[in-house]
């Protein structure tokens, strides 16, 4: 897992969505995207990172690529996940 | 010293590779059976409190974003929870008084503790509101968009004189033995 500036193909933002919705909402577009393709998700939940961890260890069709916390603007904590679709 | 090769030796060979292939296709048919097993969940919502409600469509709705297969059977006071309307002809005397002593859809369901003639279960509505959580009904209708089946109990809708009409939209009706084929064939199954 490199930090840094990874490439995705989808950008979604689910910042002020609590569980389950940042999870459903990954979800959801994974199943729109073709397989390969890297989802970044952008979240305000400090569970999502937990969650994605757990998502990716049971649902063998993705592969969470990396995660990092990160602060906005107004130095608030955000979560971002990388998601691969397999 | 290498064992003589006869006709019967190899004849003999050959049936024991078809025995083993056949063990083999076996245990694959049963491996896939076990497999799709762990790709399904059920979850029985016995209870029309609010906050029972809401954790069932959590974990649903999070089952079903793991990929899961998820069907949620609602029975008796769980009946309430996907109700969207009252309705009171084709009713005897005491379907009427139940159905007006229960609540008419899932926005007016009550909290398990703390309800006190419904101030707790709205107060519980506004606190989830502040922290951004999602309602029931945006549970309920996320749940649906990702393929959770939503089941209504036919013997709890038939005592309580539920009709159809008053269910909300894309629920189907079954009784004990299609919950038992769904439960049964499930690596998980809940009861709330």
């Amino acid at each position: 897992m490199s930090q840094g500036n990874l490439s995705y193909n989808l950008l979604l933002d689910v910042k002020g969505l609590s569980c389950p919705m940042p999870l459903v909402k990954a979800k959801q577009e994974v199943n729109k995207v073709s397989s390969g393709m890297v989802i970044k998700v952008i979240a305000t939940d400090k569970g999502s990172l937990k969650d994605f961890q757990g998502w990716a260890n049971v649902d063998k069709s993705i592969e969470l690529v990396h995660q990092a916390t990160e602060k906005d603007q107004d130095g608030k904590e955000i979560y971002v996940h990388y998601i691969k679709k397999k | 010293m290498t064992p003589e090769i006869t006709k019967d030796s190899i004849q003999d060979l050959k049936s024991q590779i078809d025995t083993l292939q056949q063990q083999i296709n076996q245990l694959r048919s049963e491996l896939s059976s076990i497999i799709e097993q762990k790709d399904k969940v059920a979850i029985v919502v016995f209870s029309g409190d609010l906050d029972r409600v809401l954790a069932s469509m959590i974990i649903a709705t999070g089952a079903a974003a793991f990929g899961k297969q998820v069907s949620v059977f609602f029975t008796f006071w769980g009946i309430n929870a996907i109700k969207a309307k009252r309705k009171l002809n084709n009713k005897k005397w005491h379907q009427v008084m139940f159905s007006l002593l229960n609540p008419s859809s899932s926005s007016q369901l009550p909290v398990s503790k703390m309800n006190f003639f419904g101030i707790g279960a709205t107060m519980l509505r506004n606190m989830m509101r502040e922290k951004n959580v999602s309602t029931l009904e945006e549970l309920m209708k996320m749940a649906k968009e990702i393929g959770v089946k939503f089941i209504a109990c036919e013997m709890s809708k038939d005592v309580l004189g539920i009709q159809d009409e008053e269910l909300i939209e894309g629920v189907e009706s079954g009784g004990v033995a299609y919950f038992l084929s769904h439960a049964l064939n499930s690596a998980m199954t809940i009861f709330i």
